[in-house]
This record gives structure tokens, C-alpha cells and sequence, in this order.
């Protein structure tokens, strides 16, 4: 065996490993001892949970984590929901061949890489209460001023953001059930059909298990995607209750060095959050795939 | 018949579809071209270049941000592809003792929100000098970056004949003709789709860039969210349009790549 087949593996991987070791497993290393109070350069190695019971218990913090916490899992939990849902659906009514094919398909894929940024501002523009919709339906007679609009963004259930992501998320989740869906082709629901299985049916019991595994990995990366995001609830949210990541962003611009822990303990939080949802989805999807 | 039902149906939902994903652009285009746009006006009375002549003023910082925004991404798309090569080969082509742990640690930037990681790095990355730099902001991105660019890769990889390689190395080709004439062009589909992937969330990248740019590292998504805190609604749909605009050419020049394998990448994540 030659000295490159002995050490081929290590060689190829090692740029990649060392880029991921130092700047992600490093970084959530130094964030996590900071978190818990370890700062040399104040003169600090003393680990304490201090941080974190200030978020969780403390009379500053508290009240404001839990409902933020709330918002979070809500907006995180409905635009994971929906936007499988409606994927799912858009994509099965637009599958097939002919010429709307590649049209839905570019209409999916145009969607990517537009930033969330870009999304919310869009979102903004098209749903406030002076914005393009209301200016329609004030144009329509349905309403006569902007306060008659409802308040879809800005609102305190996090409406706006939501819609935001489900603007960006849907077809995200359409291009991948459509990419499934493609690459089964009709043959299982055909068979169904003639075993006298109904449309209904054949979702239930034929199409929606084969994309299942999809829509589940899809999902997760949906929920840890919003979940630890800011930029969407940063312009769409309100100032209380705030997203968790909008939140820690304040806590680590905050001139008080002591509020640094804090941060670092939040966007603690917000990894462990996003991290348990992503081993619930290991565990789920073990049976069957590899 | 019910087949011309069901395809009225099909056009019904992508015009909706269509219509739906269409709005934020027609509100954009409309702010950034209207001059005093009062309600209820749904078209505005009068149109100007105002906010553009703004936005591309001297003392403007469009072009500071978007040249920024270019190299940064450019150089993201060039570091992440070429170091997310041999480890896409060493994933897609072999078996080896750690693999799952590789594939995990590979994978496991997507699954933490990169808020998380720039708060801990930004304290080292003021203590190594990188902070407030490109360089620095360049590197940060690479951690969002790398699991989209080795996935894409691998998968091109795991669909890839080595006996190529061998077949011309006996032919007596050298180490880089062989890269040249075999292996580059077997995976240049795959190579542009993670390029894409590369570009496109180096671009779009807001959070990294600003803990780590420290306000010093001004790029297009950092402009445009100084922007957004303001009421200059034709300001931030013109510097909207000026960031996506490149992200869209970049899409439609790649698209004919984006086949079916890119939403397997995709879907692999």
C-alpha cells in the first residue's frame, strides 16, 4: 500500500474538516464556555449556570425569553406545517408533463435564491396597512382607509413573519416533493387505481408514505432553519414579544459586557432547541433509509 | 372530459402561483420607480428616477457594497469548491472507519443557526485581527457554505466511475491531465451547481457579515438592512432590486444545470 492509498481519506478531507473544526466546532465551543461565564480576559474561569437561570428565571429576562420562546416555537411549528402542506398539494396539482411543466418548475426554483431579507421586505411592501393589497381593496371599495386593512405584519402573533417564510419556504419544500414525485412516476398510484383505491386513498396509503421521508427531512430543515433566523422577524416582528435570534442580537449589541453571557446562553438555547428537533428527526426517519 | 378539467385546474394553480410569488417584485418595481405614491393610489400618479439617481450618487455606498458583496462571494464560491472537492470524493467514493461522523460534522453547520456560531467566533475573530475584514467575513461564510457545496458534490461523486482515471493513467496521463480531461469534466454539472449554491448564500448572507464585518464590512444585504430600519420606501426597493438582481442572472445563466439532481441535493440536506 503506497503512502497516498494508506492516508487518502484523511488527505482529501482534511481542508474541509479543518475549516468545519476551527470555524463551526470552535465557535460553538467558545460560545458555549463563554455562555457559561468562562472569559479569561475579564479574569473570569469560573463556570456557573448564571447566564442561563438569568434567561429562564431572572425578573429582567425572564418574562420576555418565555414569551419570545413561545413566539418562536409558534412561527417556527406554522410555517414548517404549513408550507409541507401547501407544497405538497401545489405540487401534486401541477406534476405531469406538458407545457406548464417547466413553467411550474421555474416558478418553484426562481423562488431560491431570493434572500429572506428580500422576502420580508417584499412581504412588507405588499401586506402593511398602506401596502399594494390594501391600496387594491381601498381601490375595490372594500375598505376606505389603511387602518381598515388587517394588520398583517408587524402583528404581535408574528403573522407577517410567518407569510414571509411561507413565501420562501414553499417552494422550497415543492421543488424537493416535485423532484420525488417525478422520479416515481404514476405506476404505484396507477396500480392502486386499478386495485379500486380512491384519489383520497391513494394520497393516504400510496403517495403520501413514499414521500414521506422527504417531507420529513424537508421539514426539519424548514423548522431549524426559522427557528434560528433573523432577519425575517427582525423586520416583520414587533418589540414585544421578540424572536429569540432578534433577542440574542440586542443582548450581543448590548454596551453591558455582563449582557455578552447572556447572549451566548440565548443562542445556546436557540442551538439546543433547534438541535433536539434535528435528533428527533434522526431517530424518526432510522427505520427503512440508511 | 375530465382530462381538460384537471388541466384547467394545473394552469389555475401555476397562474395563482405565479401571481403570489409575483407581487413583492411588482411592489418593489412600483416603489422604486413611484414619486409621492398616496393611498389609495394602486398605480402611483407619477413616476421618478429619484431613488435611483440616489442610490448611485457619489456618496452613495452601492458600489462599495456590491463590490465587496462580489468578492466576498466570488472568493466563497472559489475556496468552497476547491476544498469541498476531495472531501465530496472522500465521501462519495469511499468507505471508511468515522464516515458517519464525517457526514454528521459535514452536515451539522445546517443545522445551527449561524447566529450562534458568529457570537462565539467573533470574540476570537477580534483577537486574530480577522474581524471588520473580507477576509474574516469570507471565512464565516464558508461555515454555512461547506454542507451545501460537499453534499452537492458527494452526490456527483457517488454516480462517478474512477476506472476513467485509471484507464487513462495506464494510457500514461499525468496526475493533472487527468484532472483536466477526466474528472473535471465528468462532474462540471455538479461543480456549477455547488458553485450556485456557494454564490447564492455567501450573497444573501446578513448576520455573519454584520458580527463580523463589524458595521466596517459594508455588503448589499447590510446596506439594504440599514435601509429597511428607514422610511425611504423607493431607497430600499431600488437597493432591493440591485441585490437580487444578480442573484436571479447568476440563477438563469446556471438554470439549464439545476436539473432534477439539484433538488436531490436538496433534498439530501
Amino acid at each position: 500500500m503506497t503512502f497516498w492509498e494508506r492516508y487518502r481519506v484523511p488527505l482529501l478531507l482534511a481542508p474541509t474538516m479543518a475549516v468545519i473544526l476551527v470555524l463551526f466546532v470552535g465557535g460553538l465551543g467558545y460560545g458555549l464556555a463563554q455562555s457559561l461565564g468562562w472569559n479569561p480576559r475579564i479574569g473570569s474561569t469560573d463556570l456557573s449556570l448564571d447566564a442561563y437561570t438569568a434567561i429562564i428565571a431572572g425578573e429582567q429576562y425572564a418574562p420576555a425569553f418565555w414569551r419570545g420562546l413561545l413566539l418562536s416555537l409558534w412561527v417556527s411549528f406554522a410555517s414548517t406545517a404549513l408550507s409541507v402542506v401547501i407544497a405538497v398539494a401545489l405540487a401534486l396539482a401541477i406534476r405531469g408533463t406538458g407545457p406548464g411543466k417547466r413553467l411550474s418548475v421555474f416558478l418553484f426554483q426562481f423562488n431560491l435564491p431570493i434572500p429572506h431579507i428580500v422576502a420580508a421586505i417584499g412581504i412588507l411592501f405588499v401586506l402593511s396597512q398602506s401596502g399594494l393589497l390594501s391600496r387594491g381593496a381601498a381601490q375595490l371599495g372594500i375598505i376606505s382607509t389603511p387602518s381598515d386593512f388587517p394588520l398583517l405584519v408587524r402583528d404581535r402573533f408574528g403573522l407577517g413573519i410567518i407569510l414571509a417564510y411561507l413565501w420562501k419556504e414553499v417552494p422550497f419544500v415543492g421543488v424537493i416533493v416535485l423532484a420525488v414525485l417525478q422520479s416515481l412516476g404514476s405506476t404505484y398510484e396507477d396500480v392502486a387505481r386499478n386495485l379500486g383505491a380512491g384519489r383520497w386513498q391513494r394520497f393516504r396509503y400510496v403517495t403520501l408514505p413514499l414521500i414521506a421521508p422527504a417531507l420529513l427531512s424537508a421539514g426539519t430543515l424548514v423548522f431549524a432553519f426559522t427557528f434560528g433566523a433573523y432577519e425575517v422577524p427582525a423586520v416583520l416582528g414587533v418589540r414585544y414579544p421578540q424572536a429569540l435570534p432578534v433577542m440574542a442580537l440586542d443582548f450581543f449589541n448590548n454596551a453591558d459586557l455582563n449582557a455578552r453571557a447572556e447572549a451566548m446562553a440565548l443562542s445556546m438555547i436557540i442551538a439546543a432547541v433547534t438541535m433536539t428537533l434535528v435528533g428527533l428527526y434522526m431517530v424518526l426517519r432510522r427505520p427503512g433509509t440508511t | 372530459m375530465s382530462g381538460h378539467g384537471l388541466n384547467l385546474r394545473r394552469y389555475l394553480v401555476i397562474v395563482l402561483m405565479a401571481g403570489v410569488l409575483f407581487l413583492p417584485f411588482a411592489a418593489f418595481a412600483l416603489n422604486a420607480f413611484a414619486f409621492r405614491w398616496f393611498y389609495p393610489q394602486f398605480i402611483p400618479a407619477d413616476f421618478s428616477l429619484q431613488a435611483w439617481e440616489r442610490i448611485f450618487a457619489s456618496n452613495s455606498r452601492l458600489g462599495e457594497a456590491l463590490l465587496n458583496s462580489t468578492l466576498i462571494a466570488v472568493g466563497v464560491t472559489l475556496v468552497s469548491v476547491i476544498i469541498g472537492l476531495p472531501a465530496a470524493r472522500a465521501l462519495g467514493l469511499y468507505n471508511f472507519r468515522g464516515k458517519r461522523l464525517v457526514e454528521f460534522l459535514v452536515l451539522a453547520p445546517t443545522m445551527v443557526p449561524p447566529i450562534v456560531v458568529s457570537f462565539g467566533l467573533s470574540v476570537n475573530f477580534i483577537r486574530w485581527r480577522l474581524a471588520g475584514t473580507l477576509l474574516g467575513v469570507g471565512l464565516v461564510h464558508l461555515v454555512p457554505v461547506m454542507p451545501y457545496v460537499v453534499l452537492t458534490l458527494a452526490g456527483v461523486f457517488a454516480n462517478y466511475n474512477v476506472d476513467y482515471e485509471a484507464q487513462a493513467r495506464s494510457l500514461g496521463a499525468s496526475p493533472w491531465r487527468v484532472l483536466w480531461h477526466i474528472t473535471l469534466p465528468a462532474i462540471f454539472p455538479g461543480v456549477v451547481v455547488a458553485g450556485l449554491f456557494a454564490f447564492l448564500i455567501s450573497w444573501s448572507q446578513y448576520v455573519l457579515t454584520f458580527l463580523i464585518g463589524q458595521g466596517k464590512i459594508i455588503t448589499m444585504p447590510v446596506l439594504l438592512f440599514s435601509a429597511a430600519g428607514g422610511v425611504d420606501n423607493a431607497n430600499i426597493a431600488a437597493l432591493a432590486l440591485m441585490f437580487v438582481g444578480p442573484a436571479l442572472l447568476i440563477l438563469l445563466v446556471t438554470s439549464r444545470y439545476l436539473g432534477s439532481g439539484a433538488a436531490g441535493g436538496l433534498a439530501r440536506i
